[in-house]
């Protein structure tokens, strides 16, 4: 029987890797954006394991919150890569601090 | 059986993403990412989150991984200047992920030693017996967490004015494009005046 421990550690190996994700692509911001998708998806899988193993369901009901920012955040992320893109002609984020409109 | 599915899906979904940090093309990045999110999916159904699993088919592989596709082949990205950095950055990366992993790792050995307490549910939100996983949370969530459920919903809501607001393009009026309704609009005694100058004065506008 598979115990909450694999479920933990699967989620950690998860989260360690969209942390390196964001690290490795840093000019990259779609791939950034996904490796932030992979962080939330790995919280999710330890909310909802954690849920199921303690028989209570509100880690499941909280994922559903932690899916929804998710969803919120990916359409803003997109929006403001489009309106970056059509400015400046490249989403290479090394010279994104000139912020001026 | 289930130990076979549970390292079947785990085993898939670490290597996607990897696949989805390490890939050349972003295209092919966001597919792993697709093929991530079933196998978490499938880690969900293993425990019993049927509601879960299938709201994140919908919701990230129906929803965020198609909008993911469509930016990334909409805008006409030159992908390889890109990835110049991928090596350069490798070192702290790989660093600060495997401090990250560490202190994972310490936690769970603390948890499995006995130094941790996992706390105990409240038993008011207890998975009930004979109740599909659905209907339970149904329950739940329409009354306990109510307002927390409408309160997603506006943040939904304001994402997607957000998204519309920021994306929406003007159109630039230095190109002297029709107005319809102002010119359907025009009535003949708000464009001209009538005016009975005297011989010699000429007329004061």
């Amino acid at each position: 029987m598979i115990g909450i421990e694999h479920y933990i550690v699967v989620s950690s190996i998860l989260f360690v890797l969209g942390v390196l994700g964001i690290f490795m692509n840093r000019k990259n911001i779609i791939v950034v954006l996904m490796a932030i998708e992979l962080i939330l998806l790995a919280v999710n899988i330890n909310l909802v394991a954690f849920s199921a193993f303690l028989g209570d369901l509100t880690g499941q009901v909280f994922a559903m919150f932690v899916l929804t920012v998710a969803a919120g955040e990916a359409a803003i992320g997109l929006a403001i890569l489009v309106i970056y893109f059509r400015s400046r002609g490249t989403i290479a984020v090394d010279d994104a601090n000139r912020m001026k409109g | 059986m289930q130990v076979f599915a549970f390292y079947l899906f785990a085993v898939l979904m670490i290597a996607s993403a990897v696949l989805v940090v390490m890939a050349r093309n972003p295209v092919h990045s966001v597919l792993w990412l697709i093929l991530a999110f079933f196998n978490a999916a499938g880690l969900m159904v293993l425990v019993g989150a049927e509601f879960i699993a299938m709201l994140l088919v919908i919701v990230y592989v129906g929803a965020v991984a198609v909008l993911f596709l469509f930016v990334v082949m909409m805008l006409n990205i030159d992908f390889s200047t890109l990835r110049s950095g991928f090596m350069k950055n490798a070192p702290l990366g790989v660093a600060i992920a495997l401090i990250l992993l560490a202190e994972l790792v310490f936690g769970i050995g603390a948890w499995r030693a006995g130094g941790l307490d996992l706390g105990q549910p409240l038993g008011d939100a207890a998975t009930m017996a004979g109740v599909s996983n659905t209907k339970a949370i149904g329950a739940l969530l329409y009354s306990r967490y109510l307002f927390l459920f409408e309160t997603a919903g506006i943040i939904l809501l304001v994402a997607m004015i957000g998204a519309i607001v920021l994306t929406h393009r003007e159109k630039r009026a230095s190109r002297g494009q029709q107005n319809i309704s102002r010119q359907v609009n025009r009535r003949p005694q708000d464009a001209t005046v009538m005016r009975q100058p005297t011989v010699g004065e000429g007329v004061e506008l």
